[in-house]
């Protein structure tokens, strides 16, 4: 899709995240000044704090965005998903570029002139704002421009908890390597950037300006007067802004209170990881909730285990999820290989321990996939990853990261099979892999059994015969609490169970990734022809 | 040296000053009588005291030990602000504020004091008049405007802007050029025979001290060690003061020391 194309159809998307993105930032940096000019003059006057408090402020910014998120979801008050974490990371962001310009700016101030202010009978007060702030607004208006431009940047990963902006864009075209969706989130956000830069740095000029310009008589005076006053409306205007529009906002996007309490009209939060499956069916547990007259929010595309801790923490109500991943990423056990013990211990053990339902399998699993070429599988006759063993000396092998290094991965595959490829397997990207298989530059991938590129390009799974890999069941998870005061609710996510099969998976995934339609429309129309609407 | 005077503006009393950082005192039991309507000058070196001095006047430091007392209360039971206000500052790079004009600048007090702004701006330009700047050209300039010795002028302005009875000036004219700083004493002297303020006037030169002095205290290692008249100093025998009797002869006929009592006809070099 050519730019321009692009442009066209997602204009009205592209404004609503950029203007997300920029409240994140606006709202951020408000608070950030709110907070550090102060506590930079507070500095400034108790010595003994400078040290801690600019370390503290230093080491915080040195912690990788995506930890710091991480960091934050389970905390109470600040924690959760959505845009609150987001703005209480991009503060501690912003912070330290701000109090540190405060302190150097104040600190920078000359001695005479501090002398000779406390000297001719200023309170403390009158030397901060007559004096200080004035002769130290240069260096401190430099520090908020800093901390904007941060702020800018840092905002794209919070998408990642739910908090939306470019960064949505980013992420979607990072997962679907999609160089388009990539730019349409990080062009904006480099523009946004510059755009804050040149602008503050024009009213720090015209301060620095107004300093160093002499035109005779009162005149002056009154300019820089002028200026100084147009800076504190300025700040004003963004800290009263930012609070206002942050209430607008978190009343427009309220979320599920994290207490339990929830009053019966409360929207039910779905949430969904951040791939296109997930998307899908996130939108499936929605649209069925939407059927039966429910409200919902959707709070898709949360990054790593985000919806795990989001549901425990009561954020979220409910989340697709993998009956294999339960088990091993956040039970801990060990894998195992029979699908209904997996989905029976998991069922026990979310109950007994987070209090939380698992819904019936939804019918199919995204397992890991031994993918050939079809013609290669009509030709040679291939079912099943054993029939492929002997062929497999004369192919090359090209295997994802997550494959490789998994404790379910390529090691314990190649020994339970006894397989062996020309030469060591290439490692590449996943979706690389696909189209590497397809132009016949590898000959075996391993992929995930339910992409949509399986059918579009033309490829065969092979049954794990020996089942060597851990089921991947596909299921609802969901706080018990929440669904069984609404019986429709419960309903909604019981039709749900064995309701979708490999391939119609598949093809629902294809819908989205390959001709690259809204999930929405794509769960819509399936649901309609299932008849469940 | 210490006795009580009625006409005493300031007294200090066993006056010791230390920071926790130094064995010795800065400023080691010091008694002082300032007289009012007298200009003391504080003579020594660098580190002798003598800055320290003049701040525990208007209470930008407390004395460790003893009293110091201003117009009969002392430094402790002052206002500070108040104290600040009613004694006027002088320091060696004027400290003017770079971000206001000279108006401004003069005005700082008498605004602090919350004077009608109709008095302020009558009284910032006789200050102006009363140092040598006309008020027309100067009273919109700012700092960085002017020459060394016009800033030092704005300083004294300022200072004298709420006409306070005290004057505390710490090496006011040390900055400035030879003929500037001869033209500025000569000037600082004559107004002080006509406005009548206590002054304490802070140096190290031994020409300015006995050129704008009414009385001259010598100060050595946190000690007053000489309290004297211009005069009496000329001929004491204290050994500190005739080391600098000493530099006064061999600094004859040097040009770059101001003695203004010969440099009559200098102008002051501005711009």
């Amino acid at each position: 899709m050519s730019a321009v194309e692009f442009i066209r159809r997602h204009w009205s998307e592209m404004l609503a995240l950029s203007t997300e993105h920029l409240m994140l930032v606006l709202i951020s940096t408000a608070c950030a000044v709110a907070i550090g000019i102060p506590l930079g003059v507070l500095l400034t006057r108790r010595a003994a704090l400078k040290r801690p408090v600019l370390a503290l402020a230093g080491i915080l910014q040195t912690v990788p965005s995506l930890a710091l998120f991480g960091l934050l979801i389970p905390l109470p008050f600040i924690g959760g998903i959505g845009a609150r974490t987001a703005i209480v990371a991009l503060v501690l962001y912003a912070l330290l570029p701000v109090i540190r310009n405060t302190v150097t700016g104040i600190e920078g101030v000359d001695r005479s002139v501090r002398e000779a202010a406390v000297a001719m009978g200023m309170t403390d007060r009158q030397v901060l704002w007559q004096v200080e702030l004035p002769l130290a607004s240069s260096v401190i208006l430099a520090g908020v421009r800093v901390a904007t431009v941060i702020s800018v940047g840092v905002a794209t990963v919070a998408a990642a908890i739910g908090a939306g902006g470019l960064g949505t864009y980013i992420f979607r075209g990072l997962r679907m390597n999609d160089n388009t969706l990539i730019l349409a989130g990080a062009l904006p956000a480099a523009v946004m950037a510059l755009a804050a830069d040149w602008l503050i740095g024009l009213l720090e000029s015209r301060l620095a300006v107004g300093r160093r310009r002499g035109a005779a008589h009162g005149r002056m005076f009154a300019k820089r007067h002028a200026t100084l006053l147009v800076l504190s409306a300025a700040v004003l205007v963004v800290v009263i802004g930012g609070v206002v529009a942050f209430g607008v906002w978190r009343g427009s996007r309220s979320s599920g209170s994290s207490d339990g309490s929830v009053e019966a009209d409360a929207p039910f939060v779905i949430g969904s990881k951040d791939f296109t499956e997930q998307i899908v069916l996130g939108e499936l547990i929605a649209q069925v909730l939407e059927a039966r007259g429910l409200r919902v929010e959707r709070r898709f595309e949360l990054g790593g285990n985000l919806c795990h801790d989001a549901l425990v923490a009561g954020q979220i109500d409910a989340y697709p999820e993998y009956s294999g991943t339960s088990l091993t990423a956040i039970l801990k056990h060990a894998p195992l290989t029979d699908p209904r013990a997996v989905y029976e211990q998991v069922r026990r053990e979310y109950h007994d321990r987070f209090n939380l339902e698992v819904s019936a399998p939804l019918g199919f699993s995204n397992d890991f996939a031994i993918l050939v070429r079809g013609d290669d599988a009509r030709r040679l006759n291939l079912r099943t990853v054993s029939d492929a063993v002997p062929h497999a000396t004369r192919w090359r092998a090209g295997f994802g990261q997550d494959f490789r290094s998994r404790p379910d991965g390529y090691d314990g595959f190649a020994r339970a099979y006894g397989i062996r490829f020309s030469g060591q397997p290439r490692e590449m990207d996943l979706s690389l892999s696909y189209r590497a298989l397809a132009a016949g530059e590898v000959d075996i991938i391993a992929g995930n059994s339910t992409d949509g590129l399986i059918a579009a390009l033309d490829l065969t799974q092979l049954t794990d015969d020996r089942r060597y890999f851990p089921p991947y069941e596909a299921m609802i998870v969901f706080r018990r609490d929440r669904f069984a005061r609404v019986p429709a609710a419960r309903e909604a996510i019981a039709s749900l169970g064995g309701s979708l099969s490999t391939e119609e998976m598949r093809r629902l995934n294809y819908e989205v990734d390959g001709k690259k339609r809204a999930a929405r429309d794509v769960v819509r129309e399936w649901l309609q022809s299932e008849g469940k609407r | 040296m210490s006795s009580h005077s009625s006409d005493a503006a300031v007294l200090f009393r066993n006056v010791t000053y230390g920071v926790p950082q130094l064995a010795a005192p800065i400023l080691d039991n010091l008694d002082l009588v300032i007289r009012r309507g007298e200009t003391l000058v504080l003579l020594g070196e660098s580190g002798c005291g003598k800055t320290t001095t003049l701040k525990l006047i208007n209470r930008l430091l407390l004395p460790s030990e003893g009293t110091v007392t201003v117009e009969g209360k002392s430094t402790t039971e002052w206002d500070p602000i108040r104290l600040r206000r009613s004694t006027g500052y002088v320091i060696q790079d004027a400290g003017l504020f770079p971000h206001f004009t000279v108006e401004r600048n003069v005005a700082l007090v008498p605004q602090l004091e919350g004077w009608p702004a109709e008095r302020v701006r009558e009284r910032v330009r006789e200050m102006l008049s009363l140092v040598g700047l006309e008020p027309d050209s100067f009273a919109g300039r700012y700092p960085h405007e002017l020459s060394g010795g016009q800033r030092q002028r704005v300083g004294v302005a300022r200072a004298l802007a709420s006409d306070p009875p005290l004057l505390l000036l710490d090496e006011p004219f040390g900055a400035l050029d030879p003929l500037t700083r001869s033209s500025l004493q000569k000037e600082f002297r004559a107004l002080q025979r006509r406005l009548g303020k206590t002054a304490v006037f802070v140096t190290h030169d031994v020409r300015e001290a006995l050129f704008v002095g009414t009385r001259v205290g010598l100060m050595h290692a946190g000690r007053l060690v000489l309290l004297d008249s211009p005069e009496g100093f000329m001929r004491a025998d204290e050994p500190h003061a005739r080391a600098y009797r000493e530099t006064l002869k061999l600094g004859d006929g040097d040009a770059d020391t101001g003695n203004g009592d010969r440099l009559s006809g200098a102008a002051e070099r501005t711009e």
